[in-house]
């Protein structure tokens, strides 16, 4: 066996045929299955505690704290120590409340974001699976979380709740558009849409530069729309504090609002892999073609550095703009999708077609 | 298709959806009830539950002194406790005819603004807090710090000072007072830049706030809208200005006017106003004449039975103070005009057909502060 | 106009109006039952133009009880003080004046809370501070509650 930091596949197949060695191909594909999952679980927990601590010090740094610093060296355990306050915190049922919905909601929510994950490659080798439709399977999994909102808002029995959950359904539908076509600018220019080909097109130039103009305008309709998407500041009028308390999720107390501030999160964190995947090529070392001595220190970088130093970057320009904007109102936020950030990427997409028709993409 | 158009609106109406806005609430900065008749987002009219926490100050008045009158006046308005003290002493004075000592006036007038800048810097952190940007709020309470320590220093009190006593104030300036006042201007001449930066010039707050919660001249007269938020339509309605007291007849300053009638403009107005309010201070800071702190007063104070009116420019707007005495060492009668009172009276008439959201940015450019509406 | 040309321009379109004493405003006595009329005149007349109540207070002068409105207009800045008073202390009531100063619908809230006086035709009469079951109107000089107020 090799491990190699630079290269999983290696080792997958090492594992693959360890497992199949000592048991039948079904144990062996089960066995496989937990193991994933188990890896994934807490490769979950791990960044969902991970991204709370972050924001905590970005906003912080933006508003002239401290932020938290009491637990453990630079308050790094902080997150810890709410959560295990969460997990004790009493599970309060709301009277005349939709009680199949309402205990059902949070667990859609988390598992919506959680299957997203599962498609989204970390290095060379290092993915759940390789599905050959890779962008619209993520697509069609992250949206279903909209499903759990509504459930919680209308299961709530609470008026703020309700209103919070009709506006992210009229959100989230709207903006749905922009991220899909936004990523359809770049699968023109891929001409696929399986995660690992999509990485390996950008070998020689991240798609961001390879596609110019029409994919930065892509990249940073994607930013808007997929802020919009995970329901983020200054986008959050889901769950705008100052107008309907705490929007969908009001009447959630204990793990179950856990369940959707993890979520949210991760969400996060999802949208900023995918665009650090299809438009900031992924996992793949920064590559100039032609400075062979430049590439090759570049390659010395290990692949999962590389991924999670991109989506860092993004997710880290997320909360600058949630610390920064004021909100949008209902009307602004459709206004702004249906009549700017639609016209403007279904232009781009035949602007993008008509780009790679006459070769002008590098 | 008319039929087709109308039919769904009209079973609509018959539903209304009502909204409990508080008592408790974020956007009501205290505790306040709004009960909003909603149509999906739109509001359709509002109705102010008050009084939740009304303590009957008026009451309470009638019993007390007039020295002790002044240390509930700052319960009312609490971030304009200044002012409010204020208004008692020179309403005693004025009863009494008694002249402070020029002292006093440079004094209270420096405490009057310091007491403005500082009311308009928690109004900018929970506009903007309001609005959605949460980091406005830190950056308004940051640099509101600095005037407190001033004020602790001198009235050893940070926010319920009780500073104005009848006749002068409580005790003189602290030896750092000046130095101090002027590092704060200093910084704040820079902070306030900051503020604009981050919401002034925003285009998201732009939209938020322009065209929203239109008020007409006439309607912020008939209603009694008075302070920044009268005079963000364009209704000169400044007491420092129509009927000058204490330093205010001799320093340089503008009234701010604006006249787009909207959020946005009353927004505008106050952060003119702090500008103008440090302009005040700095004209007044260096040249406080030495002298007494405090005019010889008789050890009881009677007013003369009569009426007395007394009205200042608080930082909320016109507070009157309406008094009527039986020549008794306690009030007879003691009505407080609050400008939040009728401010609040507004708060209906702008914000029908508006949505929830420009609902929370009329109600946090009004500037409430609910102790001063309940009393 | 200064209060002498005030008082005269008023007494013509008030004629039984009564004078009281005071440094500050010209106050003037008006028949209640006139109030309303006389309140779209003020309001109304070019020359008077008294757009804005700026203060309206019940009063308990124990015999009787008094509404004092604080008169000023924005044009011509000068103010006005107008005062009714009415000797029924049981079912006190004037006239609402909150159609033509808009911003007397809260204050006429507010002075029937404390006072126990009526407006009429107010659209909206309802206590505003107390709740609706509160017993008694607690700035009357008669008012009684022993668990509240303490007497020294």
């Amino acid at each position: 066996m090799t491990f190699n930091i630079y290269d999983f596949t290696s080792f997958n197949r090492w594992i693959d045929e360890g497992l199949n060695s000592i048991m039948p191909p079904t144990w062996a594909m089960i066995t496989e299955m937990a193991i994933i999952g188990i890896v994934f679980l807490l490769f979950y927990a791990v960044v969902g505690l991970f991204l709370v601590y972050a924001e905590r010090k970005v906003c912080a740094f933006m508003q002239n704290r401290v932020g938290p610093n009491r637990v453990g060296p630079y308050g790094i355990f902080q997150t810890i120590a709410d959560f295990i306050k969460l997990l004790m915190k009493e599970l309060v049922y709301i009277k005349d409340s939709d009680k199949l919905l309402f205990n059902l909601a949070p667990f859609i929510v988390i598992i919506a974001s959680f299957m997203a994950l599962s498609a989204v490659p970390f290095a060379k080798g290092l993915h759940a699976i390789d599905l050959d439709i890779g962008i619209l399977y993520v697509i069609a999994v992250s949206s279903l979380g909209v499903v759990g909102i509504l459930l919680a808002g209308w299961s709530s029995n609470n008026k703020y709740s309700l209103i919070g959950a009709m506006r992210s359904g009229a959100q989230i539908v709207s903006y749905e558009l922009s991220v899909g076509l936004s990523l359809l600018t770049i699968i023109v220019l891929a001409g696929t849409m399986q995660f690992s080909e999509i990485v390996e097109m950008q070998r020689n130039g991240w798609f961001i530069f390879k596609g110019h103009i029409p994919a930065i305008i892509a990249f940073i309709v994607f930013l808007v729309a997929s802020t919009a998407e995970t329901n983020r500041g200054p986008f959050d009028l889901a769950e705008a504090e100052s107008e309907l308390t705490a929007g969908f999720h009001t009447e959630y107390s204990g793990i179950k609002f856990a369940f959707f501030f993890l979520a949210e999160y991760m969400n996060m964190f999802l949208v900023a892999s995918i665009a650090a995947t299809v438009f900031w090529g992924g996992w793949m070392p920064f590559h100039v073609s032609g400075w062979a001595g430049f590439n090759t220190i570049m390659d010395y970088i290990p692949p999962f550095v590389w991924y999670i130093g991109k989506t860092a970057f993004i997710i880290w320009l997320m909360m600058l703009f949630k610390w920064t904007f004021p909100r949008l109102r209902i009307d602004q936020l459709l206004t702004l999708e249906w009549k700017y950030l639609l016209p403007i990427n279904l232009v781009n997409i035949l602007f993008m077609a008509f780009l790679v028709l006459m070769h002008w993409h590098f | 298709m008319k039929e087709i158009i109308n039919l769904p609106v009209s079973n609509i109406e018959e539903e209304e959806y009502h909204i409990n806005m508080g008592p408790q609430h974020p956007s009501t900065h205290g505790v306040l009830r709004l009960l909003v008749s909603l149509q999906g987002e739109i509001v359709k009219s509002l109705k102010p539950h008050c009084g939740y926490i009304h303590r009957g100050i008026e009451k309470m008045c009638e019993k007390d002194t007039y020295p002790q009158v002044i240390h509930l006046t700052d319960r009312i308005d609490y971030l304009s406790a200044h002012i409010n003290n204020h208004a008692v002493c020179l309403l005693v004075e004025k009863a009494l005819e008694v002249e402070v000592p020029e002292r006093v006036k440079y004094i209270r007038t420096i405490m009057d603004e310091l007491a403005r800048i500082q009311s308009h810097q928690l109004w900018w952190s929970s506009f903007g807090m309001d609005l959605g940007g949460l980091t406005c709020f830190f950056y308004g309470l940051r640099d509101r710090e600095m005037i407190l320590d001033i004020w602790e220093e001198t009235t050893g009190s940070r926010f319920l000072q009780s500073y104005n006593c009848p006749g002068g104030v409580m005790q003189d300036i602290h030896p750092n007072f000046q130095k101090k006042v002027h590092a704060f201007l200093k910084t704040f001449k820079k902070k306030i830049k900051d503020y604009d930066r981050i919401l002034s010039g925003n285009v998201i707050f732009e939209n938020r706030s322009q065209g929203v919660g239109v008020l007409s001249k006439e309607d912020a007269i008939s209603y009694g809208v008075t302070g920044p938020s009268g005079r963000g339509s364009g209704w000169s309605c400044d007491v420092r200005k129509t009927e000058p007291y204490s330093m205010y007849g001799q320093v340089q300053f503008n009234e701010v006017l604006r006249y787009e009638c909207d959020t946005y403009s009353r927004y505008m107005v106050r952060m003119q106003e702090m500008h103008e309010s440090m302009n005040i201070i700095e004209q007044l800071i260096d040249n406080i004449p030495e002298g007494d702190h405090s005019a010889k007063m008789k050890a009881v104070i009677k007013l003369p039975a009569g009426e007395y009116f007394q009205r200042v420019e608080s930082a909320r707007g016109e507070l009157g103070l309406y008094v009527v005495s039986d020549g008794n060492k306690t009030p007879y009668r003691m009505k407080f005009r609050t400008p939040s009172f009728s401010n609040l009276s507004v708060l209906d008439h702008i914000s029908r057909g508006m949505k929830i959201a420009d609902l929370v940015a009329i109600g946090a450019s009004l500037d409430l502060v609910i102790p001063d509406i309940d009393r | 106009m200064d209060n002498e040309t005030l008082k005269a321009r008023i007494l013509e379109i008030a004629p039984d109006a009564q004078q009281e004493e005071n440094k500050q405003f010209l106050t003037l006595l008006l028949p209640a039952a006139r109030l309303h009329d006389l309140a779209i005149k003020l309001k109304n007349s070019p020359d008077l133009a008294f757009d804005f109540l700026f203060c309206l207070s019940g009063v308990d002068y124990i015999k009787q009880l008094a509404v004092v409105y604080h008169l000023r207009s924005t044009q011509h800045k000068h103010a006005l003080v107008i005062k009714v008073k009415t000797d029924d202390r049981v079912n006190p009531n004037f006239d609402t004046v909150c159609d033509v100063w808009r911003t007397a619908e809260f204050h006429e809230r507010e002075t029937y809370d404390m006072f126990g006086i009526r407006f009429n035709n107010h659209p909206d009469l309802r206590r505003i501070f107390l709740e609706e079951d509160w017993k008694g109107y607690p700035l009357r000089k008669d008012y009684i509650d022993e668990v509240n107020i303490v007497e020294f």
